[in-house]
């Protein structure tokens, strides 16, 4: 492990990093016994409080816990300036590129990015071509991933700018910290994070349809059996206003109402956490029974907002990612402060040749895949495995592109074999309406077996708090 | 508010207050079977449980005999069976999860830590070693959602709609309670006859010598305890235990939480809480049901026979119930 940077020790675990000084004094001290105690504690409070995913290809409604793990995820003050600074550059260029994309295609014309990536691409909605949103924003709830190579060395994963999900486990992981252990809030000087929903809120609420003076508010859930609905029923909750499922939403004359028990109520802004394909039944998936029929045509006519806006996801596409670095130069005139991950894209015949050769060393992805399934990380999969993939390449070079295995980032954390160091990511989220905001945090994954690069909590991943220590 | 919302708060209410009630009412059993009583009057005790809650044919399809064991692990534990204890506390949680965003916090867990501790408690022989402590627990974790629901949540639509659950549930669930009796006979008995007749439960073994009144003690006060009403009985009537006395207690008392008339007052009240453009008639139908209840005497009660007007009044709930999911909630499905 000792080739890996590692987030709390330096020069191969002989010394601590100075913003870990005062962290691992504190760890240093506590009985075993104290940790074991604490942490069943946390395990017991998670569930309590019902803070679960539910799995799917498990039972139906099968709950697990995500597991967290009390050593926190520390970042210096420095750092986070420059990954904020990063953050917002990026996804103001990604919302203005989506907003091109739907309009002029400015950066087509400019022949930054080949046509048929985007008009070809799945995720390209034509049915949004010439719709004005509210202050041309479509992204406005966006989870980057980033993972950290070296010193200062970050690197963006992916753009997630359809339905992000893990801003709850950042807030309740925060709550869990400071009840467990209080003692370590008043020895470090941490930016608090508990004013995202209002952070939140506000966003929403600036982005309503024009003239709407008071608008209402909901998140719209696919329902109690999503792997997310914990966190869909806690933004809600936190944010004061209705949790709505499509059977509690109807269109008439273009104009979106819910049922409530003293009759219908107008809808103006809808935070739905449910992909683009579910949202109609009449103009996406007709087979949708989680969506509202005539919501399209409501929307269309900006008569309520949808966020995050339809047709995001030809912007958060692995084919569109290698684009992102050239997007920034193309409308903000800026180099990216952020770096791309070099990706090889299949469905070029120089970058599919070099992807075959070099399986074994490399990360594939499939283009549309989400939470860690369908990918090949070489390094770490067996000749067959390699094999196997390597047909499903050559059958469909475009559905996938290869990346180097990064040198991800260890912090250590507690297995059962005691304190190793495991490899993390962290997914920070950027919000985006009249104005770009950010809290100071996000969520850590980290992946808990041995070795393993993949953090999604689908793949048994688990969680840290995050801390940014203020100046 | 949603109507999905309410429907929810409505259902976790009526779940949680439907597993106390069985649970009061196989309490109060298990406590009878302790009596010398002969296999026979046994049986017609658990016949008389599952008949008032209307399990018996779906009891019969899984169990050939009828145990105190078999109808505890049928009314307790089985999954199968929706109106069991497991299956109440269950429904409770997850209408509750379905809009946890909607309860305080506090709410939200007690209903969640009632369900996780009930799958532990379930998963050892604690229910069989000694079911009324497992009863107990239930009752207790039902008065918990309840006091947390009242000292925690605000005084809106939602808790309007939480307390309409809990009392509409209670008034039917009570009403069945004092019911039992009459379904414990063999199915041959004829329902509605002399009032004589009525009032002898003969649930004790014929060879318990004593006197009709010292049968209807026992019977009677079991009744009475089942609804936590023993004493109260001794508070308000100062007088030996008479059915027609726990009668009017348990249906007409306005000043007894458990009573049909103490439920009905609630619903109504809440039912004003939450009234809307449509709602008018369900409340004058939830008043005049109210005022039966107001302005009866338990002479005319017992006169028109008491299990006749007690299936009118449970037609009646469940015509309310049916009335409210129309006017505020998910209708139910025809």
């Amino acid at each position: 492990m000792a080739n890996f940077f590692d987030e709390m020790y330096s020069d191969g675990a002989v010394s601590v990093r100075k913003h870990y000084d005062e962290f691992a004094a504190w760890l240093s001290a506590q009985s075993a016994e104290t940790i074991v105690r604490k942490r069943a504690e946390s395990d017991l409070i998670f569930r309590r409080v019902g803070i679960t995913f539910a799995v799917y290809g498990n039972d139906a409604g099968t709950e697990r816990l995500i597991p967290f793990d009390i050593i926190p995820r520390i970042i210096h003050a420095a750092e986070w300036s420059k990954l904020e600074a990063g953050l917002v550059q990026r996804v103001k260029a990604l919302n203005m590129f989506i907003h091109d994309i739907y309009h002029g295609q400015k950066i087509i014309k400019a022949g930054v990015i080949p046509a048929e990536q985007i008009l070809k691409n799945a995720q390209y909605r034509p049915e949004m071509q010439d719709v004005d949103v509210a202050s041309d924003i479509y992204a406005h709830i966006a989870g980057v991933d980033i993972v950290r190579a070296g010193e200062g060395e970050f690197y963006v994963l992916e753009d997630n700018l359809r339905v992000p999900s893990g801003v709850s486990y950042m807030l309740e992981n925060r709550k869990m910290m400071m009840r467990l252990f209080p003692e370590l809030f008043t020895r470090h000087k941490i930016a608090p994070v508990d004013h995202y929903p209002d952070m939140l809120l506000d966003n929403l609420r600036s982005v309503a349809p024009a003239g709407v003076v008071d608008p209402t508010v909901v998140v719209m859930t696919p329902g109690m059996y999503n792997s997310a609905y914990f966190e869909h029923a806690f933004l809600a909750q936190q944010m004061g206003v209705e949790l709505v499922e499509g059977q509690d939403l109807f269109v008439k004359d273009n104009t979106v109402y819910m049922r409530t028990t003293r009759g219908p109520k107008r809808v103006d802004v809808i935070y739905r956490r449910i992909d683009d394909d579910y949202l109609d039944p009449l103009a996406f998936r007709a087979d949708s029974s989680l969506g509202v029929p005539g919501l399209l045509a409501a929307y269309r006519a900006g008569k309520v907002t949808l966020t995050n806006a339809i047709g995001t996801g030809v912007a958060d596409d692995k084919s569109i990612y290698p684009y992102v670095p050239d997007m920034i130069k193309f409308y903000l005139s800026e180099e990216p402060i952020l770096n791309n991950v070099p990706t090889y894209q299949c469905r070029k015949k120089e970058d599919l040749s070099y992807t075959l050769a070099n399986l074994e060393k490399l990360v594939v992805k499939e283009v549309h895949g989400a939470g860690g399934y369908g990918m090949l990380v070489g390094p770490a999969s067996t000749k067959q495995e390699i094999e196997d993939f390597r047909q499903r390449v050559i059958a469909k070079p475009d559905g996938y592109i290869a990346q180097p295995t990064l040198a991800l980032s260890v912090c250590p954390t507690y297995v059962e074999s005691g304190i190793a160091p495991r490899h993390l990511d962290l997914r920070p989220f950027v919000l985006s309406g009249k104005t770009v905001s950010m809290v100071k945090g996000g969520l850590t994954r980290v992946a808990l077996k041995e070795g393993s690069l993949v953090v999604n909590s689908s793949q048994g991943g688990g969680t840290k708090d995050t801390w940014i220590l203020e100046k | 508010m949603l109507s999905r919302t309410a429907d929810h708060l409505f259902w976790m209410a009526r779940y949680t207050e439907r597993a106390e009630n069985t649970a009061r009412m196989l309490d109060v059993h298990v406590q009878t079977a302790l009596l010398p009583q002969s296999t026979d009057d046994a049986e017609q005790g658990w016949r008389a449980i599952l008949g008032i809650s209307e399990l018996l044919y779906g009891y019969n399809q899984k169990y050939d005999a009828l145990t105190q064991k078999d109808v505890i692990n049928f009314m307790v534990r089985d999954p199968s069976n929706p109106s069991s204890i497991a299956s109440c506390l269950k429904q409770a949680r997850e209408n509750a999860r379905a809009v946890r965003g909607a309860l305080t916090t506090e709410a939200w867990e007690i209903q969640n830590a009632t369900w996780i501790k009930m799958q532990s408690y379930l998963q050892t022989d604690a229910l069989e070693q000694n079911p009324s402590e497992f009863f107990e627990w239930v009752k207790h974790r039902s008065h918990l959602s309840r006091g947390v629901t009242i000292g925690t949540m605000l005084m809106d639509e939602a808790f309007h709609f939480i307390r309409l659950g809990t009392f509409l549930e209670r008034a039917d669930n009570t009403a069945r309670i004092i019911d039992v009796k009459f379904h414990g006979a063999k199915e041959t008995v004829k329902q509605g006859q002399q009032q004589s007749q009525q009032m002898s439960p003969s649930l004790l073994s014929k060879d318990s010598k004593g006197a009709d009144n010292q049968i209807d003690f026992y019977y009677w006060a079991a009744i009475l305890r089942s609804v936590s009403g023993f004493e109260i009985y001794r508070k308000v009537y100062r007088d030996v235990i008479t059915p027609e006395r726990v009668a009017e207690l348990l249906i007409l008392r306005a000043d007894m939480p458990r009573s049909l008339a103490a439920c009905m007052n609630q619903v109504l009240n809440n039912l004003k809480h939450v009234h809307n453009d449509v709602s008018a008639d369900t409340e004058r139908f939830a008043g005049k049901l109210h005022a039966d209840l107001e302005f009866s005497r338990i002479e005319e009660v017992l006169d028109a026979g008491l299990h006749d007007y007690l299936t009118v009044f449970l037609e009646r709930i469940f015509e309310l119930g049916n009335r409210i999911s129309k006017d505020f909630l998910v209708p139910l499905a025809a």
